[in-house]
């Protein structure tokens, strides 16, 4: 009987599409709110990822995420540095700054110092210049997305586009002269401020001078080293807070879960999305059974079992929700893919595929559920009413 | 059972009731009716009389209220409702006014819905579905969709399904009163050829004077009752 319910199912074209239109935009919804969803949340701790050599980030017990600067003594550096198990210790100053632009207007951007000597901390990638040219006087390295964007000089003829920051270009960093060597590229943060690199020494002249500069002691573990054990370790000589990287990632976006209305945002999205979508694929699949319910009357009437009945709605149940499910999930990937080069925040882990994938079960179940009280309370003797 | 062995249907004083809401709407009042092995019983009557509900009844897809119905000597109303499933599946045979083909499976499929029913493999019920189709005379148009064939082509599909699993009993409703004359008249004729056996009994209820002819025996109600059985329907 079951090719016989596929039939059923497939012989009207406009009702099966509507069915798996249905279902198709509720796992879309179920899976592209959440991506963009994850994939902001992913951005909230992007420069912890894209700064992935240290093992131990140490920082102000009081600092609540990644950007929430609560400068240190330099002294703590030494103090760190002595922990047993360090391999080594370096500072990294993170700060917004005022830069000038050319046409005399202000930008906020991130700047970022790092270890004179070592350079740690750095860029993900270079597409210009080098992280040694750091060391040149004045160098700071900027990212691509602030170069071409808000850091980019105003055009040169009336109405045409920006020209983007080049190597050579200078900016005024605090009524500082600072001159581009290298243009990077880095993962996009919460933030969208342009990031600017440079040295620690450099960032902390460029910064309006305060007792305490140090925002974050980076460490490495010897090799070997319980991590979580040199965590400990850090925290009870220093007094300081130690995460390793997850921690630190753990915190800040714990941070802005409970802090922002993001997740509430795309929690109404999704419930919404999984509402509307099980109410038309629903609506849609009870009505399909509702419109053949003579159909099944003629097959009780002619000795076929509930139970039979019963399988094969849930059979139909099972390909609209499968054939639905597999579109959206596809439409999804492709607006993920569509939407690579973008501002648009999204990551589409395996989890997601399991959370709307469940979500279309529930669906397809509930559907199939309505449908099958009906049938099952259905009189054969229905069969012979014109 | 000897001399139970020609009765293929006998109802003792079935009463059906329905309950509409308060209103209660006798649809039959106490019927006695003995259908032979063999014939082709006509029930005719008014609009109303009761005519749909008895043959329900005795196709055991509604339960009558009080009284028995005896089919092949098996009590409808007292069998669990996986054995009346069965014996629906196995004995009877349906031909309906409006043909209650399915829509999106072909002649072939749908005549071959019994026999899957009864647990026959595709293949082999398709096979058997087709040789009866072959019988009906549309050899031809197994492939077709029900949309595809005229009235009186989809009520011999009907007729073909209803014969597919050699049910004992086929039960039909109307079955000429959507067709022109001529056709109705095919119908009949192949109903009665085809369909008639002496192990077999058919029932076919009709408004349909011009068929009268093709009956064995015509059983007239009016109001829940039978008023009374006749050999031709110049007795009526
Ligand atoms: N499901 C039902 N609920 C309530 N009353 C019903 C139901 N089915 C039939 N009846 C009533 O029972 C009576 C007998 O109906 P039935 O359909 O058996 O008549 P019929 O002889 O087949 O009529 P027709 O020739 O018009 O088909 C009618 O009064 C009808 O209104
Ligand atoms: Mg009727």
């Amino acid at each position: 009987m079951n090719h016989i319910a596929l039939k059923m199912l497939m012989g009207d074209r406009g009702k099966y599409l509507g069915i798996i239109m249905g279902l198709t935009f509720a796992s879309l919804i179920m899976t592209q709110q959440p991506a963009i969803f994850v994939g902001l949340m992913m951005r909230t701790f992007s420069f912890i990822s894209d700064l992935g050599l240290p093992d131990i980030w140490v920082m102000d017990p009081k600092v609540q995420f990644v950007d929430d600067i609560k400068p240190l003594q330099d002294t703590k550096l030494y103090r760190v540095r002595g922990v047993a198990g360090v391999e080594w210790a370096m500072p990294l100053y993170k700060g917004l700054l005022k830069a000038r632009l050319d046409d005399g207007t202000f930008q906020t951007c991130n700047v970022i110092g790092l270890d004179d000597a070592t350079l740690i901390g750095g860029p993900p990638v270079m597409l210009e210049g080098k992280l040694e040219d750091l060391r040149r006087s004045d160098g700071v390295i900027v990212d691509i997305d602030g170069a071409t964007d808000k850091l980019a000089k105003p055009p040169q003829t009336p109405g045409g586009s920006p020209v983007p920051l080049k190597i050579g270009d200078t900016l005024e960093l605090n009524d500082n002269r600072a001159i581009v060597v290298g243009i990077a590229k880095t993962t996009k943060t919460f933030q969208s401020q342009p990031v600017i690199y440079t040295t620690y020494s450099r960032a902390v002249r460029y910064a309006p001078r305060e007792r305490k500069m140090l925002s974050f002691v980076l460490v490495k573990a010897k090799p070997g080293q319980d991590i979580p054990a040199l965590v400990r370790r850090i925290r009870e000589t220093t007094g300081l807070a130690a995460y390793t990287q997850q921690e630190f990632k753990d915190l800040t976006m714990n941070y802005f879960l409970k802090n922002t209305g993001i997740p509430i945002n795309f929690g109404i999205s999704v419930t919404l999305g999984f509402v509307v979508g099980a109410a038309i694929a629903g609506q849609t699949f009870y009505n399909f059974t509702l419109e053949n319910l003579r159909q099944f009357g003629v097959l009780k009437a002619m000795g076929t079992s509930n139970w039979t009945l019963l399988r094969m709605i849930l059979l139909q149940a099972v390909l609209v929700g499968s054939v639905g499910y597999g579109l959206g999930v596809g439409l999804t990937a492709l607006f993920g893919y569509s939407m690579r080069n973008t501002i648009l925040a999204f990551k589409f882990p395996w989890q997601l595929l399991a959370f709307s994938g469940a979500g279309v079960t529930l669906i397809c179940i509930f559907a199939a559920l309505i449908s099958i009280r009906k049938v099952i309370k259905l009189e054969p003797a229905i069969v012979f009413k014109g | 059972m000897n001399g139970q062995s020609t009765a293929a249907v006998r109802c003792q004083n079935v009463v059906k009731t329905y309950d509409t809401g308060g209103d209660k709407v006798v649809a039959l009042g106490g019927i006695n009716l003995e259908i032979h092995m063999g014939e082709l019983m006509m029930l005719v009557g008014p609009s109303g009389c009761g005519k749909t509900t008895l043959i329900s009844v005795i196709a055991g897809i509604l339960d009558q209220d009080s009284g028995s119905c005896e089919v092949f000597g098996a009590d409808l109303l007292h069998l669990r409702s996986g054995e009346k499933l069965k014996f629906r599946a196995q004995n009877i045979g349906f031909v309906f006014q409006a043909y209650n083909l399915l829509p999106s499976l072909n002649a072939v499929e749908n005549v071959s819905i019994p026999l899957l029913i009864n647990g026959v493999k595709r293949q082999a019920a398709e096979r058997q579905a087709a040789q009866v189709l072959e019988q009906v005379g549309l050899g031809a148009r197994g492939k077709s969709l029900p949309s595809q064939l005229s009235g009186g082509q989809q009520q011999r599909v009907a007729i073909a399904r209803a014969l597919v699993h050699d049910p004992r009993l086929i039960v039909c409703d109307e079955p000429t009163s959507a067709l022109d004359h001529e056709t109705g008249h095919n119908v009949m004729e192949l109903l009665k050829q085809v369909a008639l056996h002496r192990d077999r009994a058919l029932v076919i209820v009709t408004h349909d004077s011009r068929i009268f002819g093709f009956a064995d025996r015509i059983a007239r109600m009016d109001d829940g009752h039978i008023e009374k059985v006749v050999d031709s329907a110049e007795d009526l």
